[in-house]
C-alpha cells in the first residue's frame, strides 16, 4: 500500500519534472536565441537610455507630478461635466473632448496642465544629456567605440522621445478610459482621432523643449547652467514675453476711429508677435484640436465671416488650421537639433 | 615588427596660437609596446586624440592599420581600444554591465559578450567584483575595469593614456605586468603614454620623448642614451683605497688624489673625471674599464670598486629637460 502510494507520487513527480523540463527547455531556447541576437549599436544605446530614464528618480518624480495634476484636473472635469452637457453649445456634439478642456476655475484643465508641465518635462529629461556623460568621463569611452558620433545625440533624443511618447499616450488613454467609465458615453471616432492628434502634438511640443535642453547640455559643461538656461527660456516665454508683447502692442494701438485696414494690420502684427512663442503655438493648436468650434486663429474680416454657419469644424479642417503651428513647432525643434549637431560633431572629446 | 600599424607624418595641432602637437613623425610596428614619455601638458593626449579621430589635426596625416582616423573614425575604432585618462563608467551599472554595454556597442551578441566579460574581468582580477556597482569601485579597480573594457572588442592596438595615474605602487606593478603579458600573448600593439619614466622603462620596447608638442627622440633605451650622450656614452665609477680620500683633508691626501685624477684624465677616450662621494666618476666615449683598472693598480692605489654605469631613462629624461632647447 505504502509502496503503491509512493509509486503514484513518483509518477506525479516525474510528470511534473517533465513539465518543468519542457518549460525550462523553452526558456533555454529563448535565452539562447536572445544571447545570439545582435542588436544594432544605435538601439543598444536607445535601450540603455530608456532604462536609465525609467529607473531615474527624476523621471519618477516628474511622472508623479504629472499623474497627480491629471487626476486633479480630471476630477474637476468630471464633477463639472454635467453642467456642460446641459448648456446649449455648439461643442455639445463633442461632449467627450470636454474631459480635456473643462475646468471650474479652481484647477486648470488637462490640456492647460500639459501645456504648462510639458516644457518642464522636456527640460528635465534633456538638460544633462551630454554634459553629464562628459563629466562622468564616459563620453570619450563611448565615442572610442565603433559608433558614429551622432548616434549619441540621436539615441538620447530617441530614448527621451520614446519615454515621453509612452507617457503621454498612457495619460491620454487613461483619461479616455476613466471618462468612459465615469460618464458612460463612448467617444466618437472623430473625438478619438482628435485626442490622438492632440497627444501627438503634445509629444512634438515636449520634444521641442527636449531638444532645446539637449542643445544647452551640449553647449554648457555644467548641468546646473544648462538646466537654468532651459528654465530661463521657458520663463521668458511664459512670463516676460507677454509683458514685452503688451508694451509693443500698446505703442502701436490705433485709435478707435482708425480705418479698418489699420486695425486689420494691427491685429495682424499682434498675431505675428504672438506666434513667436512656442507655448502660444502649442496652446493655439491644442485649442483648435480639442474645441472644434474654433474656426480661425488669426484675425478675421467681416467679409470672411459672412455667410458662415456656426458649427464645429470637421477634423480635417481643424488639422489644416493648425498646420502652420505644427510646422512651426517642428521647425524650431529641428533648428535646435541642428545647432546641437553642429556644436557636437566637430567638438574635441577630451576625457572629463 | 616589420608591419607598421601606426604611422604618423607631420602631424600638427594648434589651439589658437598655441601649438599642442608640432610636426610629429612616428611609426609603431605590430606587437610593439611603445611608450610616449613626456611631462604634463606636452601634447601626448592631444596626439592620442588625433589617432582616435576624436579631434581633427590641423595638418599632417595619420594612418592606423592603414585607415585614416579623421576620415573613417568608425573603422579605426573597431580595431583600436582606447583607455582615456581618468576613465569613467556608468555608476548605476555594475562593472560587468558596463563592459557588456561596450561589447554590445561593438556588435557582439549578448551571450558572447557575457562570456567574454566574465573571462576578461577574471583576467584583470575583478572576478569578485562583477556585480558591484561601478560607482563603488576604487581608483585602481576602475582602471583595471577600463583595461577589460578596452580588451572586450579584441583590439589589434590598445592606446592607454596615463593608465597608471592614481594607482598605488603594487597596483601599478600588476597593471603593467598585465599589459606586457597581454601584448606578448596576443600580439597586441600597445601605445602607452605616461610621465612616469620608471614605468615606461619597465614595460616598453621603444620610447619616444615628447616635450612641448615635439618628439625629441625615439628608440629603445640603449639607443636613446647613445643619441643623447654622444661624447660620453659610458660612465665608470671607480673607488680606490680610502687613504686617497679619507676623513679630513690633509694636503697629502688631496695631492695624491689629484695625481691619480690627472693620470686618469690622460687616458685615451676619457672625457672628464669628477670626484663625487669618494668615487671617481670617469666619463668616457668607449668602454675602457679594464684599462682604467690597470692604470689605478699600477699607480699603487688599491682598486676596491668599479661600476660600469649605463644610462637609464631617468638620466635621459632629466638630461632632456635640463638641456631644454639645446636638443630641439
Amino acid at each position: 500500500m505504502n509502496n503503491l502510494e509512493n509509486k503514484t507520487q513518483y509518477n506525479q513527480n516525474t510528470g511534473l519534472k517533465r513539465l518543468f523540463g519542457f518549460f525550462s527547455r523553452i526558456r533555454e531556447q529563448k535565452h539562447l536565441k536572445r544571447s545570439k541576437r545582435i542588436i544594432r549599436p544605435f538601439w543598444v544605446m536607445v535601450q540603455k537610455e530608456v532604462a536609465d530614464h525609467v529607473k531615474s528618480w527624476r523621471f519618477i518624480i516628474l511622472m508623479a507630478i504629472i499623474a497627480l495634476t491629471c487626476i486633479g484636473s480630471l476630477y474637476t472635469a468630471l464633477t463639472n461635466i454635467s453642467k456642460a452637457a446641459n448648456a446649449d453649445n455648439v461643442d455639445n456634439a463633442f461632449f467627450f473632448l470636454k474631459l480635456f478642456t473643462i475646468s471650474d476655475g479652481t484647477l486648470p484643465s488637462f490640456f492647460v496642465f500639459v501645456g504648462f508641465l510639458g516644457p518642464l518635462l522636456g527640460i528635465s529629461l534633456g538638460f544633462d544629456t551630454i554634459n553629464s556623460e562628459q563629466n562622468r568621463g564616459t563620453l570619450s569611452r563611448i565615442l572610442s567605440q565603433p559608433v558614429p558620433r551622432d548616434y549619441v545625440l540621436n539615441a538620447k533624443f530617441t530614448a527621451a522621445l520614446i519615454v515621453v511618447g509612452v507617457m503621454f499616450f498612457t495619460l491620454s488613454f487613461l483619461v479616455i478610459g476613466t471618462g468612459l467609465i465615469a460618464i458612460g458615453i463612448p467617444p466618437t471616432v472623430e473625438e478619438f482621432m482628435r485626442v490622438i492628434f492632440y497627444t501627438l502634438l503634445s509629444i512634438v511640443y515636449v520634444s521641442f523643449w527636449l531638444n532645446l535642453s539637449i542643445l544647452f547640455s551640449v553647449r554648457f559643461r555644467q548641468a546646473a547652467t544648462s538646466a537654468l538656461s532651459g528654465i530661463a527660456v521657458w520663463l521668458f516665454f511664459t512670463v516676460f514675453y507677454p509683458l514685452i508683447f503688451n508694451l509693443i502692442t500698446k505703442a502701436f494701438e490705433p485709435s478707435k476711429f482708425a480705418s479698418a485696414r489699420v486695425i486689420y494690420l494691427y491685429e495682424k502684427l499682434k498675431f505675428v508677435l504672438v506666434q513667436i512663442m512656442p507655448n502660444e503655438l502649442f496652446s493655439e493648436a491644442t485649442t483648435t484640436l480639442l474645441m472644434p468650434s474654433v474656426r480661425s486663429l488669426g484675425p478675421l474680416t467681416i467679409e470672411q465671416l459672412q455667410g458662415t454657419i456656426p458649427g464645429p469644424l470637421p477634423l480635417g479642417q481643424s488639422l489644416l488650421l493648425v498646420w502652420p503651428q505644427l510646422t512651426g513647432l517642428i521647425a524650431i525643434t529641428i533648428l535646435c537639433f541642428l545647432i546641437s549637431y553642429l556644436l557636437f560633431m566637430k567638438r574635441e572629446i577630451r576625457s572629463r | 615588427m616589420d608591419k607598421k600599424v601606426i604611422e604618423i607624418f607631420g602631424l600638427t595641432k594648434k589651439y589658437g596660437s598655441f601649438t599642442a602637437v608640432d610636426n610629429l613623425n612616428l611609426t609603431i610596428g605590430k606587437g610593439e609596446i611603445f611608450g610616449l614619455l613626456g611631462p604634463n601638458g606636452a601634447g601626448k593626449s592631444t596626439a592620442i586624440l588625433m589617432l582616435m579621430g576624436l579631434t581633427e589635426p590641423n595638418s599632417g596625416t595619420v594612418r592606423v592599420c592603414d585607415i585614416d582616423p579623421s576620415r573613417n573614425p568608425v573603422e579605426v575604432k573597431k580595431k583600436v581600444g582606447y583607455l582615456p585618462e581618468d576613465v569613467g563608467f556608468y555608476d548605476n551599472l555594475s562593472g560587468m554591465e558596463n563592459i557588456i554595454y561596450t561589447a554590445r556597442l561593438n556588435s557582439i551578441p549578448i551571450g558572447e559578450a557575457e562570456q567574454r566579460a566574465i573571462k576578461l574581468l577574471g583576467r584583470v582580477g575583478l572576478s569578485n567584483e562583477l556585480k558591484k556597482k561601478a560607482g563603488k569601485y576604487s581608483r585602481g579597480m576602475r582602471q583595471r575595469l577600463g583595461l577589460a573594457d578596452v580588451l572586450i572588442k579584441n583590439p589589434e592596438i590598445i592606446i592607454l593614456d596615463e593608465p597608471t595615474m592614481g594607482i598605488d605602487p603594487t597596483g601599478v606593478k600588476e597593471f603593467l605586468e598585465l599589459i606586457v603579458r597581454l601584448s606578448r600573448e596576443e600580439g597586441i600593439t600597445v601605445l602607452f603614454s605616461s610621465h612616469h619614466l620608471h614605468q615606461v622603462q619597465k614595460v616598453c620596447d621603444r620610447v619616444g620623448i615628447f616635450v612641448n608638442g615635439k618628439l625629441l627622440a625615439e628608440g629603445d633605451i640603449h639607443s636613446l642614451a647613445k643619441q643623447l650622450f654622444k661624447t660620453s656614452a659610458y660612465t665608470i665609477e671607480v673607488g680606490v683605497s680610502p687613504e686617497y680620500f679619507g676623513k679630513g683633508s690633509t694636503k697629502n691626501k688631496s695631492i695624491k688624489a689629484n695625481q691619480l685624477k690627472d693620470k686618469l684624465v690622460s687616458l685615451k677616450g676619457v672625457v672628464t673625471v669628477n670626484v663625487k662621494n669618494n668615487l671617481f666618476l670617469v666619463e668616457c666615449s668607449t668602454d675602457i674599464s679594464s684599462e682604467l683598472a690597470r692604470t689605478i693598480v699600477n699607480s699603487g692605489a688599491d682598486l676596491n670598486y668599479l661600476n660600469k654605469k649605463e644610462y637609464g631613462l631617468d638620466d635621459i629624461y632629466y638630461r632632456y629637460f635640463e638641456g631644454g632647447n639645446a636638443y630641439e
